[in-house]
């Protein structure tokens, strides 16, 4: 769709606030150099949105890798910080040779500056040094 | 994640906690803050988190924890507040019975069948995922059709994939969340079908698990066919008429060795019914009172148990008033009974809490049967009405009720509307 802003072709994009669950309908009027108007935000987030949709859009991006661990074969990771759209597929591909070693905290670093985004790969959960010793212990208590 | 497998389980506790997930910690933690001295809480599986271990995604916590993070997050840090409360914690125990006297029945393979007494019961058991009425197919069912959650556990815990095509029957959340998941890992999507004109997930979803990969959306479309004898071959789609009624004339073919059901979850209450709670049919969760007190005294329900919630924040707040009131309740410090019930009214589905006291602040919540897409309002009775921009059935509302808005209110119940502005006239 076009429209005129003072004599200038503009072309509107639309894009769905995912600020919060409202969901509102987000229409970007812009050309080649730049947005001209927003219209749709209910809020400030909302306007943000669009810009950041519009100029640079991302996402969050949450995977597993494998773990070395006999109960647990994978730890659930996330990007530290949202990765530019286009670069998704290839993030989480590159994190699929990745290996971890338990013990594992939740929030430790396991990949740094993936694909050069200068963003970083976190653990999402902790995992204790091997769940077998875990069980070792539990059912030597059981014995007791 | 931490475990904490208490060496023995006492045969008595001020609060005993059916599962573990965001609903059975936070009540463990509302009941210690507000003075229950032993909280046990028992879940089946080997971890405590529930559900929320397998939902690697992002999107949680950002009113409970002011912060955004993923499932497992979510789960840990949940478990770190209730072992930091002191709260005991038994995995692998399965709840096999519960009594009106609030005897509970354990069963583990450490400990063997315990029964343990409780002041009061916190029922926190969650949902399943509806399997039975998503397709009414004769014949047998080649491998290959699967839930979506199952899909979302084979994936993300043990790492192997259901299959390489596949198609989604649903528009719900955790099936949205798998198309994505999914093509990441490399299985192709070749779609997701939903029989409803609108979709069942959250907007976000829709844009980041289906829109950006290009995955399409088939709104009042079903599968009407599943071919294939061992294993999936391919499915048979239709568009459907206002009465959902498929139009064969219309169908197509698509070749795939994966179905996802996504079409919705179910409140997970054997040991609710078997104790004789009443139930609300439209929630298919046990009645609950303001101080989320079931009809059984002493015995209290949070989290998907009670109704499905969308976001586990709600779960955990719901849960956090369900722990406080069970504290109160050994404690010798009870809420005063509700003396307002709350009844579904215009486009409102199901109610949760079903009644409210005028003593305190309140927040209902409700989902709406259709959609309502701008300039939606909500009307408490005569006492309250807010106007929202819009309301889905996919999306659980809220309302919430002052004391002083019930001042001068002297009736028994009062009816909840939504509908559009513009239909008021
Ligand atoms: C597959 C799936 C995916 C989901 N994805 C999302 C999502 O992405 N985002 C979101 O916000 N919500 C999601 N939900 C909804 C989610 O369930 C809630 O947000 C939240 O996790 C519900 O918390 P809960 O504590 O009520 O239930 P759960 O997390 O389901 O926990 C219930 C626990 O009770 C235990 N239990 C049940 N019966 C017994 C018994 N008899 N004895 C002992 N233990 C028992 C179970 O093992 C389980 O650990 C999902 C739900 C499902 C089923
Ligand atoms: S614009 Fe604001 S109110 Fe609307 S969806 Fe975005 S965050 Fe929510």
């Amino acid at each position: 769709m076009t429209t005129t802003h003072e004599g200038h072709e503009a072309e509107t994009f639309v894009y769905l606030c995912t600020g919060c669950p409202l969901g509102c309908s987000l229409e970007v009027d812009a050309t080649e150099e730049g947005i001209l108007e927003i219209r749709g935000a209910t809020c400030k987030i909302g306007e943000r949105h669009a810009e950041q949709e519009h100029t640079d859009p991302r996402r969050p991006v949450s995977t597993t890798v494998r773990l070395d661990d006999p109960v647990h074969p994978r730890l659930p990771v996330r990007a530290a910080a949202p990765v530019p759209k286009g670069l998704v597929a290839p993030f989480v591909a590159h994190l699929r040779d990745v290996v971890v070693q338990p013990p594992v905290d939740r929030g430790e670093v396991l990949a740094t500056d993936v694909l050069g985004t200068g963003i970083d790969v976190i653990a999402t959960r902790s995992m204790a040094a091997a769940a077998r010793e875990d069980t070792d212990a539990r059912l030597a208590t059981a014995d007791r | 994640m931490i475990t904490t497998q208490p060496r023995q389980i006492a045969s008595a506790y001020d609060v005993v906690i059916v599962g573990a997930g965001p609903a059975g910690l936070a009540a463990a933690l509302g009941a210690r803050e507000q003075g229950a001295e032993s909280v046990l809480i028992v879940d089946r599986e080997r971890e405590a988190g529930g559900i929320l271990l397998q939902c690697i995604h992002s999107g949680f916590g950002l009113q409970y924890f002011k912060e955004e993070v993923t499932g497992p997050e979510y789960a840990e840090r949940s478990l770190e507040a209730a072992i930091e409360h002191d709260v005991d914690i038994l995995t692998d125990a399965f709840v096999m019975d519960l009594t009106e006297d609030r005897r509970l029945v354990l069963m583990s393979p450490e400990h063997g069948v315990v029964i343990v007494r409780a002041g009061a019961v916190v029922l926190a058991m969650g949902a399943r995922e509806r399997t039975r009425g998503a397709i009414q197919i004769p014949g047998t069912r080649p491998a290959g059709v699967l839930t979506a959650g199952l899909a979302q556990k084979m994936v993300n815990l043990h790492g192997y994939l259901p299959g390489r095509r596949a198609v989604i029957l649903g528009s719900g959340d955790i099936g949205l969340i798998m198309a994505r998941r999914l093509t990441l890992e490399g299985v192709e999507v070749a779609g997701v079908f939903e029989i409803m004109p609108y979709a069942n997930g959250l907007g976000r979803n829709i844009v980041q698990c289906l829109q950006d990969y290009d995955i399409p959306l088939h709104l009042s479309t079903t599968v009407i066919d599943i071919h294939g004898h061992d294993r999936v071959e391919r499915v048979t789609v239709a568009p459907v008429d206002e009465e959902l009624t498929p139009d064969a004339s219309r169908a197509w073919d698509i070749p795939c060795d994966t179905l996802l059901l996504s079409v919705g979850l179910i409140p997970e209450n054997e040991l609710s019914r078997t104790l004789g709670v009443r139930m609300d049919p439209l929630t298919n969760g046990p009645m609950v009172t303001s101080a989320m007190e079931t009809s059984v005294p002493g015995v209290f329900a949070a989290g998907n148990v009670v109704h499905i919630n969308d976001l586990a924040d709600w779960v955990s707040e719901e849960a956090l008033i369900a722990g406080r009131s069970a504290a109160r309740r050994v404690t010798g410090n009870p809420h005063p009974a509700d003396n307002i019930r709350v009844i579904p009214g215009e486009n409102v589905g199901a109610v949760v809490p079903q009644s409210v006291s005028s003593d305190r602040p309140h927040r209902i919540s409700f989902r709406v049967n259709r959609p309502i897409l701008e300039d939606a309002v909500i009307k408490l009775g005569d006492v309250r009405r807010r106007r929202v921009r819009a309301l889905a059935p996919a999306e659980m509302a809220t309302i919430n009720i002052a004391p002083r808005l019930l001042e001068s209110f002297h009736g028994d119940a009062l009816r909840l509307d939504a509908f559009a502005a513009a239909e008021e006239g």
